[in-house]
């Protein structure tokens, strides 16, 4: 058949008018309303969450080989175990304490001091700057005040890698599945190379009515982390602030941190 | 007039397929890296933007200081300027159409890029980059496209173009000056915590591209009948040795700030950068080239005796280019990661992929320039201009 101008005109007219119909249908079509949610019960809620982490009782605990809270906490989450300290993906793990309060450091410590281990996470900040810098709001505040992020949605540009102070973030530089080297948590997804991920304050366990991994691992043995409310006085993080002399990493950079350290 | 790019002289087609060679092999490293994630790249935990980005920011630059031209020309009627117009525009098209190409080989998930503008963000700045970006990207284009064909019809520019073009002024500012936020406001980087940093890119922009801009007129004079003339290269090369003194004046700020204070965040990474930290020192060499080509071309801008000698002023903008790409293309960048989050030196050096990657991301910005500077050329040609 030959096309003519005048039958293109017309079938491109109809077509036009075809998609100008949509909304209508759309509207038209609509039956159901928005779906509605059951209240979930057991969930864990808070204003703010934080956490403490005791350095007394986590060095008294003596095993300088201490483990438990890193290996409950990745393998909870299907972290993967790279192996090279250029690519390595970690959520929470040990630095020495010379390296995490480098600033309040000086040469007339008690001589071990230094090389203590200190555990560093996300620091869940206030004023997030990799919030602040995300260009897709990949990562991004929850009313509960943990900072998370959408694995499908982060484009992997790394600013938020270059905007945290606390080195907190890891990007996938290789396919990660192939390094997990736990047994595979079905209740936790795993990532894709190509996206940033960090420490989630356990958000998944939370909305189940259960304490961060971390927590819970390091409970049963030295009793070296405090998870809770910020915002509720009798909440047992704030217990255990009201008592102690406490530091945060860097507070001078306005993030205002949520990890407390306890000295 | 596209059709001018299509018919050219055997050397242009060498080169047109010399730079596609390079294209190709830069696309398939880049097909490597897709296959097996960033961990082919020198990038790290630590250092986690490296040879795109700093390319990124400096060609960002290169496009920006087309309004060392188009400003002079279009606001003050710096009549010189007008046969070398419509070639700084095309060159901020070239240059600032491979910043997009150079994000987005160094994003995790390439394709998840319209992410941006699905999801916009107005407190990110590289949200604002990307925007910027395309809309100088749009502004050149339409502009060098219609006073090149003004200029073939012997008619004047129609007139919607004219609002265009003073628009394009600021823009080209403001361009440069977002590529400096995304870095100036990051906690945690002294290097890059500066609020100089804008004004810092400004000054190597509007020297380095004008340099780029120099030699590629004397190029342009060599291999076809325009001639750019030289009180237009004698103008522009007045532009590069202000904005050098300048950008020189700027960098040295920094080491007062730090020294005099003596505040060590502020000093370590100068320290690094320049004589090496804690026995890392992988960078000493490329800024010590940026301090000496730097002064290099400052005596051979200067001289008036030298200046105005063809030879020696090709040398002195190659010297300033180079030296501007040693202090911006890879120091600034790189120095803000020293020290990492824990107060160590982890060091960057890209590999060979990603070196490969970055040379097709330049050749195709050369491509886009040679094709546009053909149609330029040949216009000018036939116009006996």
């Amino acid at each position: 058949m030959e096309t003519t101008r005048r039958t293109f005109l017309k079938l491109g007219g109809v077509c036009t008018l075809g998609l100008g119909t949509l909304p209508i249908v759309n509207a038209l079509g609509k039956t159901d309303p928005e779906p509605k949610f059951v209240a979930n019960t057991r969930e864990l809620t808070a204003r703010r969450w934080a956490m403490a982490i005791d350095l007394k009782a986590c060095w008294e605990r003596g095993d300088p080989k201490c483990r438990e809270c890193t290996d409950a906490c990745h393998t909870t989450h299907n972290v993967p175990d790279i192996g090279n300290r250029q690519h390595e993906v970690k959520w929470i793990w040990s630095e020495s304490y010379g390296n995490v309060f480098w600033s309040a450091a000086n040469p007339y410590m008690p001589l071990d001091l230094d090389r203590k281990p200190v555990m560093v996470l996300c620091n869940h900040c206030a004023e997030a700057p990799c919030v602040r810098v995300c260009p897709t709001q990949a990562t991004f505040k929850r009313a509960d005040g943990i900072t998370v992020i959408d694995y499908h949605r982060c484009i992997g540009c790394r600013f938020c890698m270059a905007a945290c102070p606390y080195g907190a973030r890891s990007f996938n530089f290789f396919e990660p599945r192939p390094y997990i080297k736990t047994e595979l948590n079905p209740r936790f997804p795993t990532r894709d190379a190509g996206v940033v991920e960090k420490c989630n304050f356990c958000e998944e366990r939370l909305s189940m009515g259960q304490i961060p991994a971390c927590v819970e691992a390091c409970n049963k043995e030295a009793r070296a982390m405090y998870f809770g409310d910020l915002e509720d006085p009798g909440s047992e993080v704030r217990r255990v602030l009201a008592q102690r002399y406490s530091i945060r990493r860097r507070p001078e950079l306005g993030t205002g941190p949520g990890v407390f350290y306890l000295i | 007039m596209l059709e001018r790019a299509m018919s050219g002289s055997p050397r242009y087609y060498k080169l047109l397929g010399a730079l596609a060679v390079l294209m190709c092999l830069g696309f398939a490293s880049y097909l490597l890296v897709l296959e097996k994630g960033h961990g082919v790249t020198g990038l790290s935990r630590d250092v986690s933007w490296g040879l795109y980005i700093a390319q990124f920011t400096f060609m960002i630059g290169i496009a920006a200081s087309a309004v060392m031209v188009v400003m002079p020309y279009y606001l003050h009627n710096v009549k010189d300027f007008g046969r070398i117009a419509v070639f700084g525009e095309f060159l901020a098209v070239a240059a600032v159409g491979i910043c997009p190409i150079f994000i987005i080989v160094d994003l995790g998930k390439p394709m998840r890029a319209f992410n941006m503008l699905i999801y916009p963000t107005l407190w990110s700045v590289l949200f604002w980059s990307f925007i910027v970006q395309t809309g100088y990207l749009l502004l050149n284009i339409l502009i060098g496209w219609n006073v090149l064909e003004a200029e073939r019809k012997g008619t004047q520019v129609p007139g919607w173009v004219k609002p265009l073009i003073y628009i394009s002024i600021p823009w080209a500012f403001g361009i440069h000056t977002v590529t400096a936020f995304v870095y100036a406001g990051l906690p945690g980087h002294e290097y890059w915590l500066t609020a100089i940093l804008a004004a810092r890119f400004l000054a190597s922009a509007f020297c380095s591209g004008p340099a780029l801009l120099i030699l590629l007129c004397f190029l342009l004079k060599k291999y076809t009948r325009f001639d750019p003339g030289r009180p237009a290269i004698s103008r522009l090369a007045n532009i590069v040795t202000y904005a050098m003194f300048i950008s020189i004046f700027f960098v040295a700020l920094e080491f007062f700030t730090a020294f005099y204070s003596g505040i060590p965040g502020l000093e370590e990474p100068l320290k690094y950068l320049f004589v090496g930290l804690n026995g890392y020192h992988r960078l000493v060499p490329f800024m010590w080239l940026f301090v000496i080509l730097g002064v290099a071309a400052l005596v051979l801008l200067s001289v008036p005796k030298l200046r105005n000698n063809d030879k020696y002023l090709m040398i002195g903008c190659a010297c300033v280019f180079f030296s501007m790409w040693f202090e911006k293309g890879v120091g600034l960048t790189l120095g803000g990661f020293v020290p990492s989050p824990f107060n160590q030196i982890v060091q960057y050096a890209p590999t060979i992929p990603e070196i490969m990657i970055a040379l097709g991301v330049y050749s195709v910005g050369a491509f886009v320039l040679t094709v546009l500077y053909k149609i330029a050329v040949s216009v000018k040609e036939e116009v006996g201009a």
